[in-house]
């Protein structure tokens, strides 16, 4: 086995919206260190692409819109458990993001007199969402992929899959990565990494999470004692298309798109009178599974469900505005929106959640830094925003960028020990693909993603969770006794993906113990036996700690700046 | 409805390539990706293809499905038939089973300089650019590319020389030269004018033909080879 050690600065794990944005702002900040940008597939396979809606930011106070108020807007939608010093920060360094993009080729769509154009989201309180037609998430992933092609510092590692991270002293030294096309193993010893990796994904079932994203970075994280914070609260979209899971985007709310029940009543005007569609994920993925539980949804041959009504926008406005839409009801269930409501549920979809940082990314490890969904800086708190994400990546992709170069300058690498090196190489090859046993990993994916989407879902219970926290523990013990078919080397999607399960496996444990712990209902987390926001106890940030029984729960303040928790109403 | 289908995939281990059959019953909507994960999970977990948003945007899984390359994700298994056979795309080297090195095919697309060219370029200091829908609409279904391959596996041209660019790449050229707040347009036009560019062309379409989100890259190469043929005559001339 050849054992490859490659040097770089900086290591940039993850080529999506964040770590394409951190790679960039590094290179920007000095073209004399290296940067090594490495992800599991090509960049533009990443799961940004998928982002549809749109971007929120302020581009116009002379029209109404002010920093305060997306400040306000992010916090609220929270719940107030977003960090408000770091929101402040995020809502002013956005919009020079949107006219990069602008000015870096983005395809925004635009007003007649050629201005950037803005729709209405959920929960914003001013039309602040900047957007590509509804593939706003693709445009912006290839813009800056194509832009990232012309620093001559930035190499990438295409179809690079990460297994460990290296840390002595509390300092991070460098990762491992299995080069899937060869199958060695190659380390890369760097003076800082940035972790890009994105949320914990594929946990559910029905969700609208791309196959790739399965939590590698921030399993890798907490496994090397990285705490994650806040990993209960996972959110679940409105309008997941049925059955397969694909994102219908808020824009289709946005553009004026209805949600209906089976009496063709507008429910949302008995939950959220004066938000009605738009009022926050939660607030709405509660209203509609409330309608479904209470025997007012369609019934169709997957089960359940809502309509989606845009019929009443026109073919012309959904052409312009939602041609995805248009083109993925078609193709994956095979309905028109111009003619019929698209049937859809609330889908998992966000990881509110993620690797604790401060708000300049930084982690507690020195040189380790974490951006976009992979990260819980946090602005998002207990329910994100829609069109918050793209921005976050955007603006803390920045800052980990820069904030990375600043650490290295004038440090010295730690190497990698041979014998860090050889444990590794034992425990990827001989420990995890040399092993033989009797359990299949796909089968176990299986289970955990039942027990995610039953004993996780929209409302709990203790009793449940409890009961979802024994399952992932038995999944987790027969975890052990995989085998894995493949044993040849190249290519091996086997062995990724059976490491993958057992990063799942990992973090839903995390969240499952972190949702059961905390005995209030909060944002995307709601309990039926606590269905009350508990400020006096629960106004705190959850930091899970690996340890080999599970996690160790330790809890954080929440940075209050202006903004004094109220009862949140829409 | 349900109904049993094989799937006869062409695969490739590293050293021998063999046709393999898997029979198994589909549903009614399954796709030809739902049913390779099927296959993989159920069946034979050394199946080796690529795969991630499921939905036509990330551009993984284009495969050749009975001779032709469609995205597995967009397929339905019973709009194809009863029979499927899936092989990997053409024009690239096989790595496994439906997975191809697209290596060359990415640094193909890199040598356009497929990026905004401007010579105000302010990193610190960005400025909103105006663009209105009509200049926005020249080149916008060319920026709908995600890169998928299926184009370069159907092009003849790509078949007989390694170093064409393909219309992939050539596409890419083109959507930035008709973009209003482009400078670059000479530059690129540079790039895809030599003997491994838009000349090697050989107008079968069938790129434009097999594109999964209809971005008509024979379009694109006929509007380049106008646009080079200036340019040519104008070098010659400066």
């Amino acid at each position: 086995m050849s054992m490859e050690v490659i040097k770089h600065d900086i290591v940039i794990i993850g080529a999506g919206l964040a770590g394409l944005r951190a790679a960039i702002a590094a290179a920007e900040k000095s073209r004399e260190v290296s940067i090594a940008l490495i992800s599991k597939t090509y960049p533009i396979r990443c799961h940004s692409v998928c982002a549809e809606g749109g971007t929120a930011a302020v581009l116009r106070e002379d029209e109404g819109d002010s920093f305060d108020l997306h400040a306000w807007d992010t916090i609220k939608g929270a719940d107030f458990l977003a960090d408000q010093d770091a929101v402040e920060f995020f809502v002013r360094e956005i919009p020079k993001e949107i006219l990069r993009l602008d000015n870096w080729g983005c395809p925004w769509s635009r007003r007649e007199d050629g201005r950037i154009a803005q729709r209405a989201f959920g929960g914003q309180s001013f039309n602040r969402t900047v957007f590509a037609a509804d593939r706003t998430g693709f445009h912006e992933v290839h813009t800056l992929y194509e832009r990232s092609l012309m620093y001559p510092n930035i190499v990438r590692y295409d179809e690079y899959f990460v297994t460990n991270l290296f840390i002595e002293d509390n300092a991070v030294k460098g990762v491992s990565a299995i080069q899937l096309k060869t199958g060695d193993l190659v380390f890369f010893n760097a003076k800082a990494v940035i972790l890009a990796t994105g949320g914990a994904g594929r946990l559910y079932g029905f969700t609208t999470y791309s196959h790739q994203v399965t939590g590698d970075g921030l399993a890798i994280a907490y496994r090397a004692g990285v705490p994650l914070k806040d990993m209960e609260f996972v959110q679940f979209h409105p309008t997941g298309l049925i059955p397969s899971g694909i994102l219908m985007t808020e824009a289709c709310r946005g553009e004026g798109g209805y949600l209906r029940n089976r009496d063709g009543e507008r429910f949302m005007a008995r939950y959220a009178p004066e938000r009605m569609e738009l009022a926050p994920r939660d607030v709405v993925a509660r209203a509609m599974w409330t309608e479904i539980i209470e025997g007012r949804g369609f019934e169709g041959p997957y089960g359940p469900y809502i309509a989606l009504d845009l019929t009443h926008l026109g073919e012309e406005k959904i052409e312009e505005r939602l041609p995805l839409i248009r083109d993925a009801a078609r193709k994956f269930a095979g309905i028109d929106p111009v003619e019929e409501p698209i049937p859809v549920k609330p889908v998992a979809h966000y990881t509110m959640g993620g690797v604790h940082t401060n708000m300049w990314t930084e982690t507690p490890v020195r040189g380790l830094y974490a951006a976009g969904e992979v990260a819980a800086v946090s602005i998002h708190g207990a329910n994100r925003l829609g069109s918050n994400s793209t921005a976050e990546c955007l603006v803390f992709g920045r800052v980990a960028g820069e904030k990375a170069v600043e650490y290295v300058t004038g440090k010295s690498f730690a190497e990698i020990t041979k014998e860090e090196m050889l444990a590794e190489e034992k425990r990827l090859f001989d420990e995890i693909l040399g092993k033989s046993g009797d359990e299949n990993p796909y089968e176990i994916k299986k289970e955990l993603n039942e027990t995610m989407d039953k004993h996780f879902w929209i409302f709990k219970t203790g009793e449940e969770m409890k009961e979802g926290v024994k399952k992932i523990q038995e999944l987790k013990r027969k975890y052990e006794n995989i085998e894995i078919v493949d044993k040849k080397k190249g290519f091996n999607t086997d062995l990724m993906q059976a490491m993958e399960i057992g990063f799942m496996l990992d973090l839903a444990e995390v969240v499952a113990v972190g949702a059961y712990t905390r005995t209030e209902s909060r944002g995307a987390h709601y309990r039926l036996d606590y269905p009350k926001r508990d400020d006096e106890n629960w106004l705190k940030h959850t930091l899970a700690y690996y340890t080999p029984e599970g996690p160790k729960l330790d809890y954080i303040p929440v940075t209050i700046t202006r903004w004094q928790p109220v009862e949140r109403k829409y | 409805m349900e109904r049993e289908v094989l799937f006869r995939i062409r695969r490739f281990d590293g050293e021998k390539e063999y046709w393999q059959d898997f029979r198994f019953t589909a549903r009614k909507g399954m796709t030809v990706l739902e049913g390779l994960y099927f296959i993989k999970e159920s069946l034979d977990g050394s199946l080796a293809f690529r795969a991630s948003c499921r939905m036509g945007v990330c551009g993984s899984c284009a495969v050749k499905v009975n001779g032709k390359p469609r995205l597995a994700c967009e397929t339905q298994i019973f709009d194809v038939g009863d029979v499927l056979e899936i092989e990997p795309l053409d024009n690239m080297p096989v790595l496994k089973d439906l997975v191809v090195d697209m290596d060359g095919f990415f640094r193909k697309h890199e040598a356009v300089k497929p990026y905004l060219i401007r010579k105000d370029d302010d990193y610190k200091n960005p400025k909103e650019l105006l663009q209105t829908p009509k200049e926005l609409h020249a080149y916008y279904d060319f920026s709908l590319c995600i890169k998928c391959g299926a184009c370069y596996s159907a092009c003849p041209a790509s078949a007989t020389r390694s170093d064409y660019l393909g219309p992939a790449a050539i596409t890419a050229a083109y959507r930035f030269c008709m973009d209003s707040r482009d400078e670059g347009k000479e530059e690129r036009l540079g790039l895809v004018s030599g003997s491994d560019g838009v000349w090697r062309c050989h107008f079968n379409a069938e790129c434009s033909e097999v594109c999964p989100k209809s971005v008509e890259p024979a379009k694109a190469m006929q509007k380049m080879r106008l646009m080079s043929a200036i340019h040519m005559i104008k070098s010659i001339f400066r």
